[in-house]
């Protein structure tokens, strides 16, 4: 060993050979790959643009519904309620597995066709598999003096709307 | 005339066209029936030779294959139908009401379809409690089991799936139903839940989901699955006979061949 070259440090020992190296990259470039394709297909399952019913559902003049009344809006899925308090909406789907209720006249109850889950006329569960009364909506009235509910926003329970 | 008969079969059986279709050739030896399935694209997942025993009825009860009867029936009814039937709201209902009063055989086919449905979500328990009260489950055949558990669950989601194609109430309210529970996974269950309706409720999207899944996806997979369940059958050592079953049991670990040091 010559001393002309006495600062040259040894070259570090190869940890990692060529096959190995490239047998990495090759899964690495897999596994973003196949992070991309999940992301692509998850994008791509989902509809940007869906062509459901609106959310706000104009239910007429409240003049329309009788104080101590309970008018159900199957189509929309929705109950408008006149209590002497004032008007309140309820979700009319319910709780447990997504089935429309139904309101009850005689018994004064809100009851569920499929696994018997019960409530009262606030929401309020009674008894049956449902895990959460049913939730109130939000409700006010529109510039033409309509009742308009939004579908798609809970509120509180016992927020009468007063006219 | 058996004679003639006889002459002529042998003449099509040796005729050059004939054998370059079916290579093993003719002859009754057990090479050349053993060829017969070996050399068959879909008979060579099957084994070559099969004890009597196995074939007994009282073995298996048919019932494995019997579940594959259905699965055939399905997939014939299912195509036929598929020739009238739009994916589409509203016309999927009308187009199942054509099919039970409008269309020649068309109820026929309807219900064909149907009742097979049911018989083969039967006849897969029944093959399967069957499978585990002779405990043919065991070693060395726990994968082919849990392929068959991979195969129940692809005939109940086949199940669930034509469930909603015909549009009507019970259909719409079983799927409002069925669809829910995946919304009850911790977390994501909300996302699955719209990734397989296409959608918040069961709608135009949710049908069309649900008519490919039905129809191409699952149907594939199955035929995929039951690809590799038939070709575990042979590589297990045939079908499980109580008395022929070696007493052989897994090897442990440390009896395997250690790892060559680098």
């Amino acid at each position: 060993m010559s001393n002309q070259k006495p600062n040259v440090l040894p070259s570090p020992p190869i940890e990692i050979d060529r096959r190995a190296f490239f047998a990495k990259i090759g899964l690495g470039s897999l596994g973003i790959a196949a992070v991309g394709t999940a992301g692509f297909a998850y994008q791509f399952l989902s509809p940007n643009v869906l062509y459901e019913p609106s959310p706000i559902i104009n239910v007429g003049k409240p003049e329309n519904f009788a104080v101590d009344s309970v008018t159900l809006d199957a189509s929309s899925g929705i109950y408008l309620v006149r209590a002497s308090e004032g008007f309140f909406a309820l979700n009319a789907i319910c709780t447990h597995l997504g089935c429309l209720t139904a309101w009850n006249q005689e018994l004064g109850i809100i009851a569920c066709p499929c696994h018997g889950s019960k409530f009262k006329r606030d929401g309020e569960k009674i008894e049956g598999p449902a895990p959460k009364p049913l939730p109130w909506l939000k409700t006010w009235v529109s510039d033409e003096g309509d009742l308009m509910v939004d579908r798609s926003t809970d509120i509180h329970p016992m927020q009468y709307l007063r006219i | 005339m058996p004679g003639k008969t006889e002459k002529l079969v042998q003449q099509i059986q040796q005729n050059r066209v004939y054998r370059s279709v079916f290579r093993s050739g003719t002859g009754n030896s057990p090479l050349h029936r053993a060829l017969a399935i070996q050399q068959n694209l879909f008979l060579h997942l099957f084994s070559t030779k099969v004890r009597t025993r196995m074939l007994k009825f009282s073995s298996t009860w048919y019932l494995g294959t019997l579940t594959l009867g259905t699965f055939l029936i399905l997939i014939v009814t299912g195509i036929l139908l598929m020739l009238y039937y739009h994916p589409s709201v509203p016309q999927a209902y009308a187009d199942m009401k054509d099919l039970q009063f409008v269309v020649s055989s068309g109820l026929f086919l309807r219900n064909l379809h149907r009742w097979s449905a049911q018989a083969m979500v039967f006849l897969v328990f029944a093959h399967m409690f069957k499978v585990f009260y002779r405990g043919a489950y065991r070693a060395p055949r726990e994968f082919n089991w849990v392929i068959g558990i991979i195969l129940l669950l692809v005939t109940l989601l086949l199940s669930y799936t034509g469930y909603l194609l015909p549009w009507d109430q019970l259909a719409y309210w079983a799927i409002t139903v069925g669809s829910n529970i995946s919304s009850a996974v911790p977390i994501i269950g909300s996302k699955i839940h719209f990734l397989l309706l296409g959608g918040n409720q069961v709608n135009a999207n949710a049908l069309l989901r649900f008519y490919v899944l039905h129809c191409v996806i699952l149907p594939l997979t199955a035929m995929l699955f039951v690809a590799v369940h038939f070709w575990r059958i042979r590589k297990d050592g045939g079908l499980y006979v109580q008395q022929s079953e070696p007493r052989v049991p897994a090897p442990p670990l440390e009896a395997l061949p250690a790892k060559e040091a680098k």
